[in-house]
């Protein structure tokens, strides 16, 4: 292969007392990828990251980034890697210059590099100019912008970003999308993210990795993914009724896998995309019938998420919230 | 199979940067270094000097100076004290807000964070103490020399880093604000009022004295009396020896617990 990996995990595991958080999950990511964990809240995957952001410690297992063990070469890592939290973790008091230059002299940048790493990311993030406000005066969007671009002061070779856009309104979570793309393309690197957003995984990563209990149930790209759930769906709808012969003309074409008639409207399985719509105009021309209306149907990742672990990722959210709940309460009795 | 690896113990950029955060965050909320002032001030003013104004000349301990030269020192102690614990124990914020977790994850040995946050914490309660100095100074406190003077900043150095080490253990094994809150009432106001701080040791029954003997601050505002206005129960070398074993134990034992803090 004439890519490198630049993590590597075999059979992590991390048990909470009781609770299997991270259950055996195995894979590799690539130099230059976007990989993405999804899943719903309490999936597993914030534990993932954790464990290799050096945070917590894996039960059993082991996994290398960059090359180096996650617990017996941790300073190495964390010199490598830059994070994004779930949560905030910003000095709110502070401005946004001040805790890129708190992050950068942590890090041991020197001053001239600091300097510059500093005027490079608030360019690429679009926070010049915005610089010396206070955190605790920025939207939650920027004071987000303000940690991407501090995760990335440091040129870590992995970025981690453990749900980026929670909590952010729409348009600023596009935003934010467009520049996790362009660190990636800019600055060729490598991007590791947990969401529970399908559109966000969708949109970002190269590949997936659906996470439901601990496990990993699927992994491949979005559109494999998608497609491995079924074909896609034209939705066709005709100006006068002539279904009978139109039906035996479709039969005729090799792409055409199913067709369901519906008083006057058809739903028909074909093997393809968006390239097959003005084929299918074409044929219909030609055969003297006029097409009032027509729509594509792609499987979404929601439906790949149903298909692997037989649950929306909402009812999931619901059920697994409360054992959540459930568990804290545990655990707060023994205390 | 290689150990773990370690950075630098003392690696001066990191503990320059935390001592610098420190600082900014003091001088930028103006609300919290006015605050801090106030209540010292309060106790000279409200209390020190009504009560100088009292015939205090019967009382042992109080004879030759009358009390608001009495009491300077002991609120210079209290604010030592209260700056120190806060010092230590607002790592609890930060953990609350989520910053801890950017510190402890950077390549940087734990020793050399807690160590700079620390000297920050520290920088600023004695910036506070000086000031409260000042006050004292100003409503008719009598300092007793220049030499006593430098004693003093090292006595307000060993008391601030014995009990910023104390409020660091404290936040180590607390994990939420509301116990703090509960803790500093039990411990703190405790150690303010048994301490010699508003009343000599002297004229209290035996069996007070013995709880005021084991209290460290009792020792850091006496050794303060004996250098600003050179009055004190016991010798200065006494003074000395306690705070700085009280400091090197606690401070030691309170770095140890945050090397040993989880991130998550």
């Amino acid at each position: 292969m004439s890519m490198n990996s630049v993590i590597e995990i075999e059979n992590l595991t991390k048990k909470f007392d009781g609770l299997v958080a991270v259950n055996h999950i195995t894979l590799e990511v690539m130099e230059g990828e976007i990989f993405g964990f999804l899943g719903p809240n309490g999936a597993g995957k914030t534990t993932a990251v954790k464990m290799l952001c050096t945070i917590l410690n894996p039960t059993a297992g082991s996994a290398k980034v960059c090359g180096y063990d996650i617990v017996r070469q941790r300073d190495k890592v964390r010199e490598c890697i830059g994070i994004v939290f779930q949560d905030r973790a910003i000095d709110t008091f502070l401005t946004g210059k001040e805790n890129l230059d708190f992050h950068a002299r942590m890090y041991h940048l020197d001053r001239k590099t600091r300097q510059k790493r500093i005027v490079e990311m608030l360019d690429l993030m679009d926070l010049t100019g915005k610089e010396n406000m206070r955190i605790s005066d920025c939207s939650g969007g920027t004071q987000r912008r303000f940690e991407v671009a501090r995760g990335f002061l440091n040129h870590p070779k992995v970025l981690f970003l453990d749900e980026p856009t929670l909590g952010l309104d729409v348009q600023a979570r596009r935003n934010l999308w467009d520049y996790i793309n362009l660190l990636n393309e800019q600055e060729g690197i490598t991007i590791i993210l947990t969401t529970h957003y399908m559109e966000e995984a969708d949109y970002l990563c190269h590949r997936v990795a659906i996470i439901d209990q601990g496990h990993i149930v699927a992994m491949d790209t979005p559109e494999k993914l998608k497609r491995a759930v079924g074909l896609n769906l034209i939705s066709l709808q005709l100006a006068q009724d002539s279904s009978g012969s139109l039906i035996d003309s479709l039969k005729q074409l090799s792409w055409i896998k199913k067709i369901e008639a519906r008083d006057g409207s058809f739903e028909i399985s074909i093997d393809g995309g968006e390239e097959r719509i003005p084929e299918f105009i074409d044929f219909a021309d030609n055969r003297g019938l006029v097409i009032s209306s027509i729509k594509l149907y792609k499987p979404s990742l929601e439906d790949t998420f149903l298909h692997y672990t037989g649950k929306t990722i909402r009812e999931e959210e619901g059920s697994l919230k409360e054992l959540w709940k459930a568990w804290m309460r545990r655990s707060e009795g023994k205390r | 199979m290689r150990a773990i690896e370690v950075h630098r113990i003392i690696d001066p950029l990191p503990i320059y940067t935390m001592w610098l955060r420190e600082m900014k965050r003091f001088l930028r909320v103006r609300a919290r270094v006015v605050g801090s002032l106030l209540m010292p001030l309060f106790f000279l003013a409200f209390l020190g000097l009504p009560m100088s104004l009292m015939p205090a000349r019967q009382i042992p301990g109080l004879e030759d100076i009358g009390y608001l030269n009495f009491l300077a020192p002991g609120i210079v102690g209290m604010t030592l004290l209260f700056a120190g614990i806060m010092s230590g124990a607002s790592v609890i914020w930060d953990k609350e807000f989520g910053f801890l977790k950017e510190v402890l994850v950077a390549p940087v040995n734990r020793f050399s964070v807690i160590l700079g946050r620390s000297l920050g914490g520290m920088t600023t309660a004695i910036i506070q103490a000086l000031i409260i100095v000042g006050i004292a100074v100003a409503m008719g406190v009598k300092l007793s020399s220049v030499s006593g003077f430098f004693l003093t900043i090292i006595i307000m150095i060993l008391t601030c880093a014995a009990f910023t080490g104390l409020g660091l253990i404290i936040a180590t094994k607390l994990s939420n604000l509301e116990g703090f809150m509960a803790l500093m009432n039990l411990l703190v106001f405790p150690i303010f009022f048994l301490s010699g701080a508003l009343f000599p040791i002297q004229s209290m029954p035996s069996w007070l004295r013995y709880v005021m003997y084991i209290n460290p601050l009792t020792y850091g505002i006496d050794g303060l009396r004996g250098t600003l206005v050179g009055v004190a129960t016991f010798p200065l070398w006494l003074d000395f020896a306690v705070l700085i074993i009280l400091c090197v134990a606690l401070a030691t034992l309170g770095s140890y617990f945050f090397s040993k803090m989880e991130a998550a």
